[in-house]
C-alpha cells in the first residue's frame, strides 16, 4: 500500500462517521418536535386551538400559536403543562389572563371597558345611518319648495329647447 | 354655517382620538397584578445557590424587584441608576435573573456593577409568567403587605425614577 492510499483510507475514516453525525443531527431535533405531538395528539390540538387566540404580547400582531418568539414558546408550555394537569381551558384562560391581563386575548370579553369596542362599529354604523337620513330628508324638502316656473322662464326654456331641435333637423 | 363646522367638528374629534391613540405605546400593556398580592417564589440565589430567598421574606418593608438578565440590552441602560437608587440606600432593589446562565450573569455584575440587595435566579422563566414578565427589564414596586403597586415596563429612566418610583416608594415607606 502505498503513502497516498494510507491517507486516503485515513480521510475516509473520518468523513463517514462524520456524515453521519451530520444527517443524525437534524433528524434527533424533528423527532423531538415530532414526539410530542405523537405522545398525545389531542392535546397537542387543544393546544393549538387555544394558542390560536392569545396575543403574543413581545410580537403583539401575532397568536401564540403562529409565533416563535422566546415568550410564546414559554407559553406553550406553560399551557402544555397545565393541559396534562388535566386543567380545562377556561382555567387556563383565566391563568393567563390573571398574569397578562385581557390584553393576551383575541376574542375580547364583553365588560364595560370594552362597550366601545364592541359596540364602536354599531355606533358609527347608526350615525352613518342618521346622517344618510337626514340629508335625504333635506334633499326632498329642498325638491317640494321648487316654485313653478314664471311665465318669463317657461318661455326662455322652451326658446332654447327649440333652439335645439333646429340643430337636430 | 353648520355645513362647514359639522365636517370641522368630526375632523377635530378624530383627531383628538388619534392623538390619544398614537400617544400611546402598545408596549406597555397594562398589568392585571396591580394592586394584587406579588405572586410567591422560592429561589436560588444567584450568588449562593445554597440559600433560598422568598418572597414573604421581604414582608414588612417596601421592595423594589427587578427583572433583568444578561442578555438584555436595555437592562445595561437602567443599570447606572439602579446601582445609584441602590448606593442611596432609598430601597433594597431586589433581582429576578431572568432565564439566564449563572456564569455570565455573575461575570455581567462584577462588569457593571451590584445593585442588588440580593438577586434569585429564574432559569426557565417560570416565576416570570407569574409575575406577567413579556419584556425584560422590568421593574415591580412592592409594598409592606407585599402588594404589587407598580410596574415599570422597559427600562427605568431618569423620568420614570423622579416622577413615578422614588414619589410611591417614599408614600408606601410612609404607610405603616
Amino acid at each position: 500500500m502505498n503513502r497516498q492510499n494510507i491517507y486516503y483510507m485515513l480521510r475516509l475514516k473520518w468523513v463517514m462517521p462524520l456524515l453521519f453525525v451530520v444527517f443524525l443531527l437534524p433528524s434527533s431535533g424533528w423527532a423531538q418536535e415530532a414526539r410530542s405531538v405523537a405522545e398525545d395528539p389531542e392535546a397537542e390540538e387543544r393546544l393549538i386551538a387555544l394558542t390560536e387566540d392569545l396575543r403574543c404580547l413581545v410580537c403583539q400582531n401575532e397568536t401564540i400559536a403562529e409565533s416563535r418568539a422566546d415568550f410564546s414558546n414559554d407559553m406553550r408550555r406553560e399551557i402544555r403543562e397545565q393541559i396534562q394537569a388535566n386543567k380545562t381551558d377556561s382555567e387556563i384562560i383565566e391563568f393567563l389572563v390573571e398574569r397578562y391581563g385581557d390584553f393576551v386575548l383575541y376574542d375580547p370579553p364583553f365588560k364595560p371597558t370594552t362597550f366601545l369596542l364592541w359596540f364602536g362599529p354599531l355606533i358609527l354604523f347608526l350615525l352613518g345611518l342618521g346622517t344618510l337620513i337626514f340629508y335625504l330628508r333635506q334633499r326632498r324638502t329642498l325638491v317640494e319648495e321648487e316654485k313653478p316656473l314664471t311665465e318669463a322662464e317657461r318661455k326662455q326654456a322652451e326658446a332654447l329647447l327649440n333652439e335645439n331641435k333646429g340643430n337636430d333637423a | 354655517m353648520t355645513r362647514y363646522l359639522l365636517p370641522l367638528v368630526v375632523f377635530l374629534i378624530m383627531v383628538g382620538f388619534l392623538f390619544a391613540g398614537l400617544g400611546l405605546n402598545p408596549r406597555q400593556v397594562p398589568s392585571p397584578l396591580i394592586d394584587k398580592p406579588a405572586p410567591v417564589f422560592q429561589l436560588q440565589q444567584l450568588h449562593d445557590p445554597e440559600k433560598i430567598l422568598s418572597s414573604e421574606d421581604n414582608i414588612g418593608k417596601v421592595w423594589l424587584l427587578n427583572v433583568w438578565a444578561s442578555w438584555c440590552v436595555a437592562c445595561r441602560d437602567e443599570h447606572p441608576l439602579l446601582v445609584q437608587l441602590a448606593n442611596a440606600g432609598i430601597v433594597p432593589v431586589y433581582g429576578l435573573n431572568y432565564k439566564d446562565e449563572r456564569g455570565t450573569a455573575l461575570q455581567w455584575l462584577k462588569q457593571y456593577g451590584d445593585p442588588y440587595a440580593v438577586s434569585v435566579v429564574d432559569p426557565e422563566g417560570r416565576v416570570g409568567i407569574n409575575y406577567g414578565v413579556y419584556g425584560v427589564p422590568e421593574t415591580y414596586i412592592i409594598d409592606k403587605q407585599g402588594i404589587i403597586r407598580h410596574k415599570q415596563i422597559g427600562p427605568v429612566t431618569v423620568k420614570s425614577m423622579e416622577e413615578t418610583i422614588l414619589p410611591l416608594v417614599k408614600e408606601l415607606q410612609s404607610q405603616s
